[in-house]
C-alpha cells in the first residue's frame, strides 16, 4: 500500500528546504530541453528550407521525351544473327521527336488518376538572348501562368511582377534576375530573342526571378506556352514536358515507372533525381540529433549527481523514516518523485524557453540574396519535437533518481542510526 | 501472564571483521505493562538485542513472538508495517526530521499508518504534545528547538500510533540530569497510566534502578532478571 501523499509531501519538503539545489537541477533540464528545442527546431527549419530550395525545382514526376539510341538495333531484328554475339560500332541516337506523343489527351487521362493533384505542362527550347553583339544561350520554357502558380513554388521567386503579368501581355517574358544582370535590364524593358529558327523576336520583361540557383538564374526565362510554340512554328498540341505533382510524394517512384512504362516515356521521380540531397538531410538530421541527446545527457548526470549528493546527506532522515515504518520502497518513491518534479518542473520550463528561443530565431532578420522571399531565419516549430522534448525530460530524470533511490531503498537503518 | 513481546534463543553472529556471536541464546519475555531496563558494558551486545527485537534486524538466528505470533522470517513490507502500527521508537539522538515542524513530524508514522484522516491526526499529534508539555512548539522547525524538547517530541512521534511497545536505545543518554529526569518521568507515566510496555537500553543507573525490571547483560548473554 503506497500512501502518495505522504511520499508526496515528504519529497516537497526536501525539495523546498533545498531549494537552491532543486534550482540548479532544474535548470540543468531546462537548459538541456530548451537547447533540444532551439537547436531541433531551428536546425530542421533550415533543413527544410535548404531542401526546398533545391526541391522546390523540381516536380513529383517530370515527363519528357529523351534523345536515346533505341534499345533494339536493326541487327537483332534479323533472326539467324540474333543466338550470336554482336557488337556494334558508334551507335547514334534514333531521330526522335521531342514533343510528347499526344499530349492533350495524356493530360486527359492522366488528371483521372486520383493519385495526381496537378499535371502542368510545358514546352521548353534552347534560345539566344541578344544584347547588342553578344548572345548569351538559355532555356526558354512556355508555361500555362494559371496552372504554375497554382501548382509549383514559381510565384515565389519571383523579384518584382507576378506570373499572373504573363496573362496580361501577349509578349510578356519572365527572365532570370542574372540575365538581366548580365544585360542590364530592368522589368519594362525590351530583351530580343534568336530562336532554333534563326529568328529574331522582340519581347516585354513584365518580371525577374530568382532561385538562388545561379545556373538556372543565369539561363532561364518565363514566357506564356502559345508564345514558345509560336516561336518553333507548332501547333496548340506541341508539348514537350509534363510536370506533375502528387498527393502523396511517397507514390512518386511507382507512378513514375507506370507512366514509363505504359506511354513510352521518361519519367523522373523526385527520389531518384535529388538522391544526393536525401544523403546530406539525413547525415544533418544525425547530427542535430547527436548534440541534443549529448545536452539531454549532461542535465541527466547533473540530477543524478544531485540526488546522490542529497541521499548522502539524507541518510539520518532515511534511517528515521524506516524506522517509523516506511518500507523501503516508500523511500525509493521518495527519491524517485524528487527526480521527477525536477524533470516535469524543469522540463517545463525547458519547453517554454525553447519556445521563446525559436521564436526569437523565427524574428530574426535573415537576408540572403539567394533567397529573396525569405526574410527572418526559418524555423520548425512542431509540436512533435515537444512531445519527445518532455519525455526524454523525464525518461533521463526517472534514469538519474533511479540508482540513487534504489540505493536509498537498500540503505539499513540499523548501522545508520548504530553508526552515530 | 501473556508476553507481549517475546524472544526464543536469539543467535547472533557478527563475520566482519572476523567471525564472533554476539548474542548467545538469549531468551525472555516483556509482560504488557512492565518497564524493563536493559543494562550492561559496552559491546556486551544489549544495543544489538534490541535492533533485533524492532525487527530492523533480521539477520539473526532463533524466533521473535510478538503478542503469540511469529515475527521471524517476514517480508520486510510486512516488518515496516508491523513497526509502524505496534512499535515505537526513541534514540539516544533524537532522529527527527530537521526539515519538517515539530508537529509534521509527529504526524508522520500515523499519515503512513493512514488508519485516520489527517485532521483526526493532527487532533491526535497535538493531544499527544500536550500531554507531553510541549503543545506550545507545535509549528517550530525541529531544528530549532532544544534537545529536551526533541527528545519529548521524539516521544511523542513513538506514541502517535498507539504502539503496544516503546523501545528506546539509550534515550536520556544524550541530555543532561533535569531532562534525563523529565523523559523518566514520562516513561513511568505511560507505563503506569495507559500500560504501555517498555524496553529501554541504559548505561544510567539511576534510571534502571527506578524501573520495573532490569535485565543485565554481559558478553552476549543475560546474566540475571
Amino acid at each position: 500500500m503506497i500512501n502518495w501523499s505522504v511520499i508526496l509531501s515528504i519529497a516537497k519538503t526536501h525539495l523546498l528546504s533545498r531549494f537552491k539545489q532543486t534550482v540548479v537541477a532544474a535548470l540543468g533540464v531546462t537548459f538541456g530541453i530548451g537547447s533540444y528545442i532551439t537547436l531541433v527546431c531551428f536546425m530542421t527549419g533550415l533543413n527544410r528550407m535548404l531542401d526546398s530550395l533545391i526541391l522546390n525545382q523540381t516536380p513529383h514526376i517530370h515527363v519528357f521525351n529523351e534523345v536515346e539510341p533505341s534499345k533494339k538495333q536493326p541487327i537483332t531484328y534479323d533472326k539467324a544473327l540474333v543466338s550470336g554475339f554482336n557488337i556494334i560500332h558508334s551507335i547514334k541516337p534514333k531521330q526522335n521527336q521531342l514533343r510528347i506523343t499526344n499530349a492533350l489527351p495524356l493530360m486527359q487521362y492522366l488528371n483521372k488518376n486520383p493519385d495526381i493533384l496537378s499535371v502542368v505542362p510545358q514546352v521548353k527550347t534552347q534560345v539566344f538572348y541578344k544584347s547588342g553583339a553578344t548572345e548569351i544561350s538559355g532555356l526558354i520554357i512556355g508555361i500555362d501562368p494559371l496552372k504554375e502558380s497554382r501548382f509549383s513554388n514559381l510565384d515565389d521567386y519571383i523579384l518584382n511582377g507576378s506570373s499572373q503579368s504573363l496573362l496580361n501581355s501577349s509578349n510578356g517574358i519572365l527572365l532570370g534576375s542574372g540575365i538581366a544582370k548580365k544585360m542590364v535590364l530592368q522589368v519594362g524593358d525590351r530583351i530580343q530573342l534568336i530562336t532554333p529558327g534563326n529568328e529574331l523576336l522582340s519581347l516585354k520583361i513584365v518580371g525577374l526571378f530568382q532561385t538562388g540557383i545561379a545556373e538556372i538564374d543565369d539561363s532561364r526565362s518565363y514566357t506564356k506556352i502559345s508564345k514558345v510554340q509560336q516561336i518553333l512554328m507548332q501547333p496548340k498540341n506541341y508539348i514537350t514536358d509534363l510536370n506533375i505533382n502528387l498527393k502523396d510524394i511517397q507514390q512518386a517512384s511507382r507512378i513514375a515507372q507506370e507512366i514509363a512504362t505504359q506511354h513510352h516515356l521518361n519519367a523522373v521521380d523526385i527520389n531518384t533525381a535529388n538522391a544526393q540531397f536525401e544523403t546530406g538531410t539525413t547525415i544533418r538530421n544525425l547530427i542535430t540529433y547527436a548534440v541534443s541527446i549529448t545536452l539531454l545527457i549532461v542535465a541527466g548526470f547533473g540530477i543524478y549527481n544531485i540526488l546522490n549528493m542529497l541521499i548522502y546527506e539524507k541518510m539520518n532522515d532515511i534511517a528515521i523514516l524506516k524506522a517509523t515504518g516506511f518500507s523501503g520502497i516508500d523511500v525509493q518513491y521518495i527519491f524517485m518523485s524528487q527526480a521527477l518534479i525536477i524533470g516535469i518542473v524543469g522540463g517545463i520550463l525547458g519547453l517554454l524557453l525553447g519556445l521563446g528561443l525559436t521564436l526569437l530565431i523565427d524574428q530574426t532578420p535573415f537576408n540572403t540574396e539567394a533567397l529573396p522571399t525569405i526574410t527572418t531565419y526559418p524555423i520548425n516549430n512542431n509540436p512533435v519535437f515537444y512531445l519527445i522534448g518532455i519525455l526524454f525530460a523525464l525518461f533521463s530524470t526517472f534514469l538519474a533518481g533511479l540508482l540513487p533511490s534504489i540505493k536509498a531503498k537498500n540503505i539499513d537503518p540499523v548501522s545508520i542510526i548504530r553508526g552515530q | 501472564m501473556k508476553y507481549v513481546l517475546e524472544a526464543k534463543n536469539i543467535n547472533k553472529y557478527f563475520k566482519k571483521p572476523k567471525p564472533f556471536q554476539v548474542l548467545k541464546d538469549i531468551s525472555f519475555g516483556i509482560k504488557k505493562g512492565e518497564f524493563t531496563s536493559i543494562m550492561g558494558k559496552s559491546g556486551c551486545g544489549k544495543s544489538t538485542l534490541l535492533y533485533i527485537l524492532s525487527t530492523m534486524d533480521t539477520d539473526y538466528k532463533g524466533a521473535l513472538y510478538f503478542n503469540d505470533t511469529l515475527i521471524t522470517g517476514q517480508d520486510k513490507k510486512f516488518l515496516s508495517r508491523f513497526r509502524n502500527e505496534h512499535i515505537g521508537f526513541v534514540f539516544q539522538f533524537h532522529y527527527l526530521l530537521a526539515e519538517f515542524s515539530v508537529l509534521e513530524n509527529v504526524m508522520l508514522p500515523a499519515k503512513k499508518l493512514a488508519q485516520f484522516s489527517k485532521d483526526e491526526i493532527e487532533v491526535k499529534a497535538i493531544e499527544k504534545l500536550k500531554m507531553l508539555g510541549i503543545e506550545k512548539l507545535a509549528l517550530k522547525k525541529a531544528s530549532q528547538i532544544s534537545g529536551g524538547e526533541k527528545q519529548r517530541v521524539a516521544i511523542a512521534r513513538a506514541l502517535i500510533n498507539e504502539p503496544s511497545i516503546i523501545m528506546g536505545d539509550e534515550p536520556t543518554g544524550n541530555l543532561d540530569s533535569h531532562n534525563a529526569l523529565n523523559v523518566f518521568d514520562i516513561f513511568k507515566k505511560l507505563s503506569l497510566k495507559e500500560g504501555l510496555s517498555l524496553l529501554i537500553v541504559t548505561h544510567d543507573h539511576d534510571f534502571a534502578k527506578k524501573t520495573d525490571r532490569i535485565i543485565e547483560m554481559s558478553d552476549g548473554c543475560i546474566r540475571n532478571s
